[in-house]
């Protein structure tokens, strides 16, 4: 099991944190096209699962997966996206996609006065306690890749 | 359990064969007394629904008829009046409004098809690993969609409930009808809509035989 990436993004598609840990492929285009390229495409796939889905949906999309990787998605209601890519052996990660949310994000940096909302979060310490709860994942690897 | 419905999308992204295998849309329909609580706003010629959900009518419910009078657009079928003013004006009430989600139509299907067709080049793009392939399976908490593309970049998408299972074989299955009774038909141009009844028979038998759980059958 492997963690390669993660996105925080703002309602209005501002990259807010980007960091990665196993990355193998670079896209090939610069980081700020690479977050323009990841937000359209997640806007997107929400507006094409609403409009195909043939029943009511209650949170919408959640993940998708092609034959290398697994990206998974979580919006709140205020319009924040979290966005993981793993690999395909991981399950359902909704809880901890919610965990960084509530108890990361709101924690250091929603009550810390000096980040700014909407912009991308710089804060050293939120960096280390999201890098520490990451690699404290059972779903992150262990040494032996 | 159950199969929702089927696409086939060409190389180019047009879209070549639909078909809703079981499509049992929610209808609501209910007397209201005015001033209603719904907020209703045009999208698309349509009248939705807003905000203010109540007694089953969700967000994003269409207006389909005012007093048993199905509605076209946001007129009403029989003398093309505007339902908005029948709505806004006090003395038409109590009314009886229908709501639900309408069927896709052919326009939005071929624009959905497309769309799903540049999300799958952008998914294997952004990929952390490389050699990824586009999306496979997507899942949402209503349906899952899968997607099977041929080398030939033919893809056989299915939306299925999400514990629906043996969709890999089914998508294959669909290759080899689509190839066996659309493909040898002389009267088939590639990359073209495929309009061929003995595809469409076969293809219902595929599906349903999937939705037995009769993998067996399939493999064989």
């Amino acid at each position: 099991m492997t963690v390669y990436t993660l996105y925080i993004f703002d309602r209005n598609g501002t990259c807010l944190y980007y960091t990665e840990w196993n990355r193998k492929k670079q896209p090939g285009m610069s980081k700020d096209e690479e977050f323009k390229l990841m937000y359209g495409m997640i806007h997107s796939i929400k507006s094409f699962v609403h409009r195909i889905a043939p029943t009511d949906l209650r949170d919408g999309f959640s993940n998708f997966r092609t034959s290398r990787y697994k990206l998974n998605f979580y919006e709140t209601p205020s319009g924040m996206k979290f966005i993981m890519t793993t690999d395909l052996t991981v399950g359902n990660i909704r809880d901890i996609l919610h965990q960084i949310y509530s108890n990361i994000f709101v924690e250091y940096v929603v009550r810390n006065p000096q980040c700014e909302l909407g912009q991308p979060i710089t804060s050293e310490l939120f960096q280390t306690k999201l890098d520490e709860f990451i690699r404290g994942l059972s779903i992150f690897p262990t040494r032996i890749s | 359990m159950g199969i929702f419905s089927v696409f086939i999308i060409n190389k180019a992204g047009g879209l070549i064969f639909q078909y809703d295998h079981y499509s049992q849309r929610p209808e609501v329909e209910k007397t209201f007394s005015f001033p209603i609580e719904l907020v209703l706003k045009q999208q698309d010629e349509k009248l939705v629904v807003a905000f203010g959900e109540r007694d089953g009518i969700k967000v994003g419910y269409t207006l389909m008829g005012v007093n048993g009078i199905p509605v076209e657009g946001r007129f009403l079928q029989n003398d093309g009046t505007d339902a908005m003013e029948i709505i806004n004006s006090p003395h038409n009430y109590p009314i009886n409004l229908k709501f639900g989600r309408t069927k896709l139509t052919t326009n939005e299907k071929i624009m959905l098809a497309s769309m799903f067709h540049s999300l799958f080049a952008i998914g294997s793009q952004l990929s952390p690993e490389p050699h990824s392939s586009g999306i496979e399976v997507l899942e949402t908490d209503g349906f899952k969609l899968h997607c099977y593309q041929t080398m030939t970049g033919i893809k056989f998408i299915a939306l299925t409930d999400p514990r629906q299972g043996g969709v890999d074989a089914l998508l294959r299955k669909m290759y080899e009808v689509f190839s066996d009774f659309a493909l040898k038909n002389p009267f088939y141009s590639v990359d073209m809509p495929v309009r061929c009844d003995l595809f469409d028979t076969n293809l219902q038998q595929v599906i349903e035989a999937c939705e037995k759980q009769s993998i067996d059958y399939l493999l064989n």
